[in-house]
């Protein structure tokens, strides 16, 4: 079961879908979509992680402890970037505007 | 005992073939949480000044060719298809394909670290490179030179995992070459591989980040 082996044509898929995105991001980044550009690239940059982490990386076909193991990861990482941005959101310290 | 089985390859400690090669994976994979740490305070850096200093990292992002970093990336989730069939052919236990392909992920690797050393010396030229030299724009030249260094950082600290990636997928392949009869062969290519599948998804994010900074305007 752990040992499960992803074929050539699914590897194949994700590539072409991830070179697919790759394209996509370069051409959403000279899109003037105001302040959605960096959302936009990001959520491009977190579709492409998701599929290296599920087919690449086999987490699709892994253990319920590599899911923990790997959204331990992300959990931290998240808390590490918000409480970071939640203090100088909250500090006034940028520029944001209508503020 | 603490003797390995020579025939099975299942080390004295573990119940079962199966329990060993998830317990390898799980090493792995709690090494690269500590990796996604250690690269997150790096974004973390940079989220904070690029909303401190907007127009300077979109200035600073322009001096960066748009072009090679596509190439780049394109070069790198290539490798990581290559080293994806690696493992795939290591669990089939076909020696040769393995072999193969672990060698075209190596090349493919020393490719990425050929295009950044030329963009490294592009920017060199071009006097972006932090410190007493920098050149850039009077008014934006103090948050700039905060770009560029956490460019260089970023993507220096990422270089040197691609060279340890590099070296760790040769010495998989040697060891490959010399003997695949058992299970634990198959394990090691597919850890490091996804050591490698972790150094393409720091690039992913890295990509659009430092080299895309609002291109349109």
């Amino acid at each position: 079961m752990s040992q499960h082996v992803v074929p050539l044509r699914m590897n194949l898929i994700i590539f072409a879908a991830l070179m697919v995105l790759l394209l996509t991001t370069i051409g959403a980044a000279y899109l003037d979509l105001g302040r959605g550009n960096l959302p936009v690239a990001l959520l491009i940059a977190a579709v492409k992680a998701t599929l290296i982490v599920l087919f690449f990386m086999h987490v699709k076909y892994s253990n319920r402890l590599t899911w923990i193991f790997s959204g331990a990861a992300l959990l931290w990482l998240t808390i590490l970037l918000s409480l970071t941005m939640s203090d100088f959101l909250s500090r006034g310290w940028l520029q944001i505007a209508g503020k | 005992m603490t003797a390995t089985d020579a025939v099975t390859g299942l080390a004295s400690q573990f119940d079962d073939l199966e329990q060993q090669h998830e317990t390898a994976n799980l090493g792995m994979w709690a090494f690269l949480s500590t990796e996604l740490m250690f690269f997150g305070g790096l974004f973390a850096a940079y989220t904070v000044y690029r909303n401190l200093y907007p127009d300077a990292f979109i200035a600073a992002s322009r001096h960066l060719s748009v072009m090679l970093g596509a190439i780049n990336t394109a070069v790198l989730l290539t490798s990581s298809l290559t080293m994806a069939q690696a493992v795939n052919a290591a669990q089939l236990r076909k020696r040769r394909e393995a072999i193969v392909l672990l060698l075209a992920t190596m090349i493919l690797g020393a490719a990425f670290l050929g295009i950044k050393a030329f963009e490294y010396y592009q920017d060199y030229r071009e006097h972006l490179v932090p410190g007493s030299a920098f050149r850039f724009e009077e008014s934006l030249r103090a948050h700039a030179q905060m770009f560029f260094l956490i460019y260089f950082l970023m993507t220096g600290l990422h270089a040197i995992h691609l060279i340890i990636g590099i070296a760790l997928v040769g010495t998989i392949a040697y060891l490959v070459r010399r003997e695949m009869s058992d299970d634990r062969a198959a394990t090691k290519v597919e850890i490091t591989g996804l050591y490698w599948h972790f150094v393409d998804l720091v690039w992913v994010f890295l990509y659009p980040l430092l080299y895309l900074v609002d291109v349109h305007k």
